[in-house]
C-alpha cells in the first residue's frame, strides 16, 4: 500500500519567523469528492468531519446534486468539501453544463471506488470522463483514488483485490493520457479503506498533511520538544476530526512494528470520544476531554493533553514517574509556541455546512 | 508476564526478543476477528458433518469449577452470546454463525475460572439418555436460558417449564436466569409486556406444580449493546461467595473518596463483577468498559515491543541515575482520563492478572488525585487478599 512511515522531521532552512506569517495565512483549498452513487462518499465525509459513527451512515440519503461544505482546519485552513452526488444524471451534468464550474480550481480530487460494483467497465469509463475534465481545468490537482468498502472482501484476498484494482485504474488513466497527448503521467495516490476500521483514517490523514502548509515547521518544533522530554512518539491530531496532522517517533521508537499505529490511535480516541458524549448527554462535535494518562508500570506512560485551541497533543513516553512530570511541564510550557497553529481566525474548527 | 492494561517486559532479557517481535507482527484485532470467524465457520463445519448422536460431555478436570449452561431454541442467539462477551467478536459478524451441533465448552480463564458451555438448541437433554445429568448439573453454576424476543415464544417458554420443573426435583440449587433477548429495536413498552408476560406464564406453571420461589430471574438482553454484558455481570456475581463484602469495600471507598461509581472488572470479558452500593446504571458501566477498551488498545500498540539494551542504559544514566524498576511509581498499570463536561475524572488501576478497579470521579476533583491514589492502594490491597482468601483450594 502506497505511503511510507512518517519519519523525523528535517530542519526548514527559512527563518522560522518568516515561515510562520507563511504559515498563518488562511488558505482555501477546493475538494472534490466524486464516484458512483452508493460507493460511501458522503459517509465517509461524515465520519471524518462530522463525528458520526459508521453505523449512522446506513441512514444517509443518496446526495442530490453537490453537498458544498466549508471545513476549517488548524484555523488556517478551510476545506472546500464538494461531495458531488453519484447518480448518472448528475454526473452527466458535472460533465457538461457544470464542467468549467465544477473542475476549476480544484486542489485535490479523491475519487472513491466501490469495490462491491458489479459494473467495472462503467465505474471505469465514468472515472475516465472524470479525469478528463479535471486534467483540462485543473491540470495540477491530485489525485487519491480510494477502492472502498475493502471490509466485504475476506481478510485473504483483500491485498490482491486491492492491488488489481489499482493497477486497472492506472492503465486506464494512462490509456487516457497518452490518447490526449497529456505530457506526464497523472499522479495517483491509492488507498484501500472501510468505513469499519482505522484505514478511513489513514487514507484522509495523508489527503490532509498534503494540504496543510508548511507542516516541516511543524514537524521540526515537535522533535525539538521531544528531544527534551525524552519521547518514544509524539502525534498531533486536529481537534474535531482527530486526524494526525503531524508526528514525530524517536529512533527507538521507530521499532515500533506497530505500523498503523497513528490511524488506529485516530480511531481509538475518536470512538471514545463518541462513548464520552453519549455518557455526557454532550454534543458529539463539542471538546469531550481535557487530558488522558496512562502509566504502564515498567513498560510505558502516555498521555494525551488539549493542546493548543485546535489541536491535541499526544506524547509516549519511556516508563518514571519524574520523567513524566517533566515532561507534562515542558508540554505546558511549549504550548505558547505552537498557538500559530491555531492561525489568525482562532475560533473552533468544526465543520460548517452551508 | 503479560498484563492487558500494561503489556510485555519491553526493558526484557535479549532472548525474549525474538518470538515477541513475531508475536507481533501478528495481524491487527479486526484482522484477527475475520481471521477467527473464518476459522471457526470452517471448523463449525467440519464438526456439522462429524456429528454423531452421542453428545455425552466429560471433563474430569473441570470439577470445581462454575458453570454456565446456556440453552434454548434454535437460533435464539446462544452462541452469538458466548462469542461476543467471551470472544469479542463484533455483533454484526454473528449473522455468519452456523448452527450448533454440538455442545461447545469454553474453559475461561479470568478471575474464577469458570466454563461456559454453549447447548445446540435443538438437542433435548431430558429425552436424550446419553446425557450424565450428575456430571453436567453436578458442578453447575447458573442455567442461562436465552429466548429470542422477536420471535414466538410459547414453545421456548414451555420448554423451559419443563426443563425448570425436572431440574427442580433433583439440583435445587441451580440458578435459573432467562434472557429474554434480541430486545435491540422493540420500544421500551413492549419490553416490559413482554417480560411480565413471560413471567407470569413461568411462575403460574410452577406454583401449579407446587413450587412458590423457584429461583428464576429474568434479564432483557441484546448483543448489540451492554446488556448484554451487564446481564452476564449479574450472573456471575451471584456466584461469587461472600460478594457482600466487595460490595462494602467499594462502597467505603466511595465515601471516603467521594467517587460518584466504582466497578471492579474481569478486564478480558469486561463483566463487573461487584459494584458500590450506588445504583448501577448503564451509562457509567458503559463508559467504564469503554475506556478500559482504549487502554487496552493503546498498551497492544506501545507496550508490547521490546527496547534495545542501549536504550535502557541510556534512560537509567544521568539526570536520572536509577533503574527503570525505581523510576516508577507504582508496578501496576495507573490511569485517569478528565472529561470536559464538568471536569470529572474517571480513574482505573490494575488489580491483578484479571481485574481492574474503574472509577467515576466527582466534578473537579482531579487535584486530589494524589490522596485518591493512596486510598485506592489500600483498597487494592484489600481486593487482592479477599481473592486469595476465597480462591478454591
Ligand atoms: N460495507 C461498507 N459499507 C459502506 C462503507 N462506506 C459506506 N458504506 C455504505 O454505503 C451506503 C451508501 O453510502 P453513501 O455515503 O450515502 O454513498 P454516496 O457515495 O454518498 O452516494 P451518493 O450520494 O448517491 O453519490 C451507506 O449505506 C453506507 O453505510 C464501507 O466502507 N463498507
Ligand atoms: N437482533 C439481534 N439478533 C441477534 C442477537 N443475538 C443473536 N442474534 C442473531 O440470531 C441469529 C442466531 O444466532 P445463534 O447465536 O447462531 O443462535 P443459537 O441459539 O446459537 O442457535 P443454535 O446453535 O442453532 O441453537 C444470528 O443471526 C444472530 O445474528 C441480538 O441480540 N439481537
Ligand atoms: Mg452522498
Ligand atoms: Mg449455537
Amino acid at each position: 500500500m502506497a505511503d511510507t512511515e512518517s519519519t523525523t522531521a528535517s530542519m526548514s532552512h527559512a527563518p522560522v519567523s518568516d515561515v510562520r506569517n507563511e504559515v498563518k495565512k488562511p488558505k482555501k483549498k477546493k475538494v472534490l469528492l466524486m464516484g458512483k452513487s452508493g460507493s460511501g462518499k458522503s459517509s465517509m465525509r461524515s465520519i471524518i468531519f462530522s463525528n458520526y459513527i459508521a453505523r449512522d451512515t446506513r441512514r444517509l440519503g443518496a446526495t442530490i446534486d453537490i453537498d458544498l461544505s466549508h471545513v476549517k482546519f488548524l484555523g488556517n485552513l478551510t476545506l472546500n468539501l464538494w461531495d458531488c452526488g453519484g447518480q448518472e444524471a448528475f454526473t452527466e451534468n458535472y460533465l457538461t453544463q457544470q464542467r468549467v464550474h465544477v473542475f476549476s480550481n480544484v486542489g485535490v480530487l479523491i475519487y472513491v471506488f466501490d469495490i462491491e460494483s458489479r459494473d467495472v467497465d462503467r465505474d471505469m469509463a465514468t472515472y475516465v470522463s472524470i479525469i478528463s475534465a479535471l486534467t483540462q481545468y485543473s491540470p495540477t490537482a491530485k489525485v487519491y483514488v480510494l477502492i472502498h468498502k475493502m471490509d466485504l472482501i475476506t481478510m485473504h484476498a483483500r491485498e490482491a483485490v486491492f492491488v488489481d484494482r489499482v493497477r486497472l485504474v492506472q492503465q486506464k488513466t494512462s490509456e487516457y493520457t497518452q490518447a490526449a497527448g497529456i505530457a506526464g503521467e497523472v499522479d495517483l495516490i491509492p488507498f484501500a479503506t472501510s468505513i469499519w476500521d482505522q484505514s478511513l483514517y489513514k487514507a484522509w490523514a495523508s489527503i490532509i498533511h498534503d494540504l496543510v502548509p508548511n507542516l516541516s515547521v511543524i514537524e521540526s518544533q515537535l522533535g525539538s520538544l521531544g528531544t527534551i522530554i525524552e519521547a518514544e512518539e509524539m502525534l498531533l491530531f486536529e481537534r474535531t476530526s482527530f486526524l494526525v496532522v503531524s508526528s514525530w517517533t524517536s529512533e527507538e521508537g521507530q521499532h515500533n512494528p506497530t505500523g498503523d499505529r497513528q490511524e488506529r490511535m485516530s480511531n481509538i480516541l475518536k470512538h471514545f470520544k463518541q462513548s464520552i458524549s453519549r455518557f455526557t448527554g454532550t454534543p458529539r462535535n463539542a471538546e469531550q476531554f481535557t487530558l488522558m494518562e496512562h502509566k504502564a508500570g515498567t513498560r510505558f506512560s502516555m498521555f494525551v493533553c488539549k493542546f493548543t485551541t485546535n489541536t491535541y497533543l499526544m506524547v509516549v513516553l519511556p516508563p518514571g514517574e519524574a520523567r513524566f512530570n517533566s515532561a507534562r511541564f515542558n508540554c505546558e510550557i511549549a504550548r505558547e509556541s505552537f498557538k500559530f497553529l491555531d492561525g489568525a481566525a482562532s475560533g473552533p474548527a468544526q465543520g460548517q455546512r452551508t | 508476564m503479560t498484563s492487558r492494561l500494561r503489556g510485555r517486559h519491553v526493558f526484557g532479557a535479549q532472548n525474549d526478543e525474538r518470538s515477541v517481535q513475531a508475536e507481533e507482527n501478528a495481524p491487527t484485532p479486526a484482522q484477527l476477528n475475520l481471521t477467527r470467524l473464518f476459522e471457526q465457520n470452517q471448523e463449525r463445519q467440519q464438526k456439522n458433518m462429524a456429528a454423531k448422536a452421542t453428545e455425552q460431555p466429560s471433563d474430569g478436570q473441570a470439577k470445581g469449577k462454575p458453570r454456565l449452561l446456556l440453552m434454548g431454541q434454535r437460533r435464539s442467539g446462544k452462541s452469538s452470546i458466548s462469542s461476543v462477551v467471551f470472544h469479542k467478536l463484533p455483533p454484526s459478524e454473528t449473522l455468519f454463525l452456523e448452527s450448533t451441533a454440538r455442545i461447545q465448552k469454553d474453559q475461561l480463564p479470568s478471575f474464577m475460572d469458570f466454563q461456559v458451555w454453549d447447548f445446540p438448541g435443538q438437542i433435548d437433554i431430558f429425552e436424550n439418555p446419553t446425557f450424565d445429568m450428575d456430571a453436567m448439573f453436578g458442578e453447575i453454576g447458573a442455567l442461562i436460558w436465552v429466548i429470542d424476543a422477536q420471535d414466538d415464544y410459547m414453545e421456548a417458554v414451555a420448554r423451559l417449564n419443563i426443563t425448570i420443573l425436572n431440574l427442580q426435583q433433583t439440583y435445587p440449587n441451580i440458578k435459573i436466569e432467562v434472557f429474554i433477548h434480541k430486545v435491540d429495536g422493540l420500544s421500551d413498552d413492549y419490553k416490559l409486556d413482554i417480560q411480565r408476560d413471560i413471567t407470569i406464564r413461568i411462575q403460574d406453571e410452577l406454583s401449579d406444580h407446587g413450587f412458590e420461589n423457584a429461583p428464576v430471574t429474568f434479564h432483557l438482553t441484546s448483543i448489540y449493546n451492554h446488556s448484554i454484558f451487564e446481564a452476564f455481570s449479574k450472573v456471575i456475581q451471584k456466584l461469587i461467595p461472600r460478594l457482600g463484602i466487595l460490595e462494602a469495600m467499594l462502597t467505603n471507598l466511595c465515601r471516603t473518596c467521594r467517587f460518584e461509581k466504582a466497578y471492579l472488572f474481569d478486564v478480558t470479558s469486561k463483566i463487573y463483577i461487584a459494584t458500590d452500593s450506588a445504583p448501577a446504571d448503564m451509562t457509567s458501566y458503559e463508559i467504564c468498559s469503554d475506556y478500559i477498551d482504549v487502554i487496552i488498545d493503546v498498551t497492544e500498540v506501545y507496550g508490547s515491543w521490546p527496547r534495545s539494551d542501549n536504550y535502557r542504559g541510556a534512560l537509567e544514566a544521568s539526570p536520572w541515575s536509577q533503574k527503570i524498576e525505581d523510576q516508577v511509581a507504582s508496578n501496576w498499570a495507573e490511569s485517569c482520563i478528565v472529561l470536559s463536561d464538568g471536569n470529572k475524572p474517571i480513574i482505573l488501576r490494575e488489580v491483578d492478572k484479571y481485574l481492574a478497579l474503574v472509577a467515576i470521579m466527582k466534578e473537579d476533583s482531579y487535584d486530589k488525585m494524589p490522596l485518591v491514589n493512596m486510598n485506592v492502594e489500600v483498597i487494592v490491597q484489600g481486593l487482592k487478599e479477599f481473592f486469595d482468601i476465597t480462591k478454591p483450594k
